[in-house]
């Protein structure tokens, strides 16, 4: 019981990050159609640029507020990001709009290398470690032999800035012309065009937002884990591509909660089987909801026409 | 709209320069986080050291490049040509203080160079008598193709005899040839039968560990294991193309991607039978009709050199397993243009085009599906069994998704469904990195960045060609 507690606990939190880089997926698929294959480098990006800003601002260091200093970090991480992510947009999806889908996947995957490979030359190859900033936590329960079930702040801090993130983000799509822009270009891009609506800068900002919030989940990561290096972003990529899909692609808060179910899912699997094939079961997954259940959990059926 | 296109554009100097100007502050912005600052390690903390000069000029060449693509862009050639050049020699040969403001001028000057040639190709061939004249030029290539295949097969037949062929030559020849075989193995399934797999390397491995453990635990020869090295990688291409024939497009490219991963973590997993992370070494090497090519033959028997009376020489595994590849990659060649004019093979052209019009005609489109699958993956598993002889060692690094996307890269910027694409492009992205040895790191940086760039100005690929190989009515002139 003790132990499934603490499995859930990190599940959660780990399911958490793997959403909020699924909407990037869920955002750019709904709104072109095409899997942002570069989405995970973008991440990797995020996680880089937080790590630095945190060693610019010389946080560890420094006295003052820490979490003043990282809502600092937060923001410019969130900024430099996007802007990667509004560049991606522009050097490998936009020329080839009206091209072969192949030939947009096929840059993508090219910028992915790329990215990982920036990352690489100009950062070197060794993981980044960063000491925990916030430490401490709440010991919730315990066992009889000593095993105590802790709920860390940062976990905390995680699960919190992910639901008031996620409530925001909705209202955004839900509320405002912004949100009800995106939601037109999902329905018909050339309807929507002649309506008024600019398409190219609404594409521009799904990428912008999923990026946003991926600079998020990188940000969340250094300080989680105080490990990163130039590689994350692929498997954190997959597995998030496949939380989008469970959560049924295009959908929201289908994304979200695809995350969730492949944080738990991951989490119970190394903590009750194997943790040697972890990166297995995401793609198990991954397969079995494709064939049984394409559309995913709360997605929309794509009716094929002739 | 061909006159409006020959124009030269006259120079707007104030909007060319906004236009640059606007292109080096975003990329100022990118670039000042990751290569203005760089994480270190020192005495177990991390500190932030500083390269602005670096980035400042990284920053100015951009500008200057992407003034010269504006340039281009308005019909002038020259200027940019001779830029391009001037930066890419100043990287090539200047004393530059770091490695990557001389990546970043050699890569830049060379695409900048790249786009002015080709854009001014395509304006010529539209200059001289509009099309007519360009489709002739195509027309006369299309006829002359056989022959240039024919003297380039004979060229690399002849090669290997010729004074070129130094050890590093041939290395180099050898692995081109490898992903020119993976290219045109993969070209079944997604040039033919436009199945997207991105996790084409999984049958690669599986040929590859086949032959190996075969050896390792049977003793069997290459030439027992080659066919079943072959035939175990068909059978796992039924295996995994059956639960994913139902996908299409983008879904069935990230599946395949989640299969090659999972083969390769079972690999990485499963030490007891695998050797896990150790890889298997030792893995025999192929032998020429049993005469093997070793420098002291074996007791009472002959080896290579000594049954032809020659000196011994290690170049000769290194000629004979060049041949090796050569004919594998010819048959490959060979067998996959003899299908497509089979009935199976039209199958795979038309499901490409149209899924549900097959359907209402009576093909079987799981079928017809899985047969490319598992042709596809057998001369995967044929290459596959070929590098682990040829490497004489394997571990499942080699196996990662980057090789499935190289693959692809190779099969898609030649081109889709072109078998000399195929040839061309492993040349450009396999052949010609191994080259540049200065610039070793940035390899895979380029190699990224080639993809996008060739993508956006070439989408098609090099030599585009996706022709029905059958037309009711011939290109031109029948209906609709």
């Amino acid at each position: 019981m003790e132990y499934f507690l603490q499995q859930l606990i990190n599940g959660l939190t780990l399911g958490a990050i793997y959403g909020l880089i699924a909407i990037g997926y869920t955002m750019v698929y709904g709104i072109i159609g095409m899997i942002n294959f570069a989405h995970g480098e973008i991440y990797m990006i995020g996680a880089f640029g937080a790590l630095i800003s945190i060693l610019l601002l010389a946080v560890p260091g420094g006295g003052g507020s820490v979490v003043l200093a990282l809502i600092v970090v937060l923001v410019v991480s969130m900024i430099l990001t996007a802007l990667y992510g509004w560049t991606l947009e522009r050097i490998a999806y936009r020329p080839l709009r009206a091209s072969p889908r192949l030939a947009a996947l096929i840059s993508a995957i090219g910028m992915s290398i790329a990215l990982q490979n920036y990352i690489q030359l100009t950062q070197g190859a060794r993981n980044k470690t960063l000491q925990p900033l916030i430490r401490g936590g709440v010991e919730l329960m315990e066992r009889d032999d000593g095993f105590t079930v802790v709920l860390n702040y940062m976990q905390m801090g995680i699960i919190a800035t992910t639901i008031v993130l996620m409530t925001g983000f909705s209202l955004l799509i839900s509320r405002t012309t912004l949100g009800r822009a995106q939601r037109a270009c999902e329905q018909d891009r050339t309807m929507a065009a002649l309506i008024g609506i600019n398409v190219d800068r609404t594409i521009s900002l799904a990428f912008v937002m999923g990026a946003a919030l991926a600079a998020v989940a990188g940000f969340l990561v250094v300080l989680y884990y105080g490990v990163i290096d130039f590689f994350i972003g692929f498997l954190a990529g997959i597995k998030a591509f496949t939380a989008a899909v469970l959560g049924g692609i295009g959908s929201i808060p289908g994304a979200m909660l695809g995350g969730l179910l492949i944080g738990l899912i991951e989490a119970f699997w190394s903590g009750y089987f194997s943790i040697e094939y972890k990166d297995v079961a995401a793609f198990a997954i991954l397969v079995l909801v494709l064939i049984f259940r394409p559309t995913g959990l709360l997605g929309q059926p794509e009716v094929e026409k002739v | 709209m061909a006159s409006a296109v020959r124009a030269i554009a006259p120079i707007d100097p104030l909007g060319m320069l906004k236009e640059a100007a606007v292109t080096a502050v975003v990329s100022a912005a990118l670039l000042i986080p990751f290569v203005g600052f760089r994480i270190v390690n020192r005495g177990g903390d991390q500190f932030l050291d500083t390269r602005f000069e670096e980035t400042a000029i990284a920053v100015a060449l951009i500008f200057l490049g992407r003034l010269a693509l504006i340039l281009i862009r308005g019909g002038r050639f020259l200027v940019p040509a001779v830029g391009g050049v001037a930066v890419a020699a100043v990287g090539v040969f200047a004393p530059i203080p770091t490695d990557f403001l001389r990546a970043v001028a050699t890569v830049g000057g060379l695409v900048v160079l790249a786009r002015a040639a080709f854009v001014a190709f395509m304006r010529s061939r539209t200059d001289t008598g509009a099309r007519a004249a360009g489709a002739g030029v195509g027309d006369m290539f299309r006829r002359a193709l056989p022959w240039i295949a024919a003297a380039v097969i004979a060229i690399a037949f002849v090669l290997p005899l010729t004074p070129f062929a130094e050890r590093r030559f041939l290395d180099v020849a050898i692995l081109v040839l490898t992903y020119i075989m993976l290219g045109w193995g993969l070209n079944i399934v997604v040039g033919l039968a436009g199945l997207l797999d991105l996790g084409y390397v999984a049958f690669y491995a599986v040929g590859a560990y086949s032959y190996a453990l075969l050896a390792a635990y049977f003793d069997f020869s290459f030439w027992i294991c080659l066919p079943l090295a072959g035939m175990f990688a068909a059978f796992f291409g039924i295996v995994l193309g059956f639960p994913v024939l139902r996908l299409r497009g983008d879904y069935l490219a990230i599946v395949t991607l989640g299969f090659g991963e999972m083969i390769r973590v079972i690999l990485l997993n499963w030490v007891s039978f695998t050797k896990g992370p150790d890889g298997i070494s030792g893995i025999p090497r192929p032998s020429f009709f049993g005469l093997e090519f070793k420098r002291y033959p074996p007791e009472g028997g002959e080896t290579f050199h000594t049954f032809f009376g020659l000196d011994y020489s290690s170049l000769h595994r290194v000629i004979f397993l060049y041949y090796l590849i050569l004919v594998l990659a010819l048959i490959t060649n060979f067998f996959t243009r003899r299908i497509r004019t089979l009935p199976v093979g039209r199958a795979w052209e038309a499901l490409r085009e149209d899924e549900i019009a097959c359907r209402s005609l009576g093909i079987n489109p799981r079928n017809t599906k899985l047969s490319a699958f598992a042709i596809g993956a057998m001369f995967g598993g044929f290459a596959g069994a070929f590098f682990a002889t040829r490497q004489g060692f394997i571990s499942p690094e080699s196996f990662t998704f980057l090789e499935s996307a190289i693959i692809l890269a190779v099969v898609v910027l030649g081109g889709m469904g072109s078998q000399t694409g195929v040839v061309l492009a492993a040349v450009v992205l396999i052949g010609l990195p191994e080259y540049i040895r200065d610039l070793q790191e940035y390899r895979m940086l380029a190699f990224g960045a080639g993809m996008v760039l060739i993508m956006a100005w070439r989408p098609r690929g090099l030599l585009s060609h996706r022709d029905p190989t059958i037309r009711l009515h011939p290109a031109g002139r029948g209906g609709g």
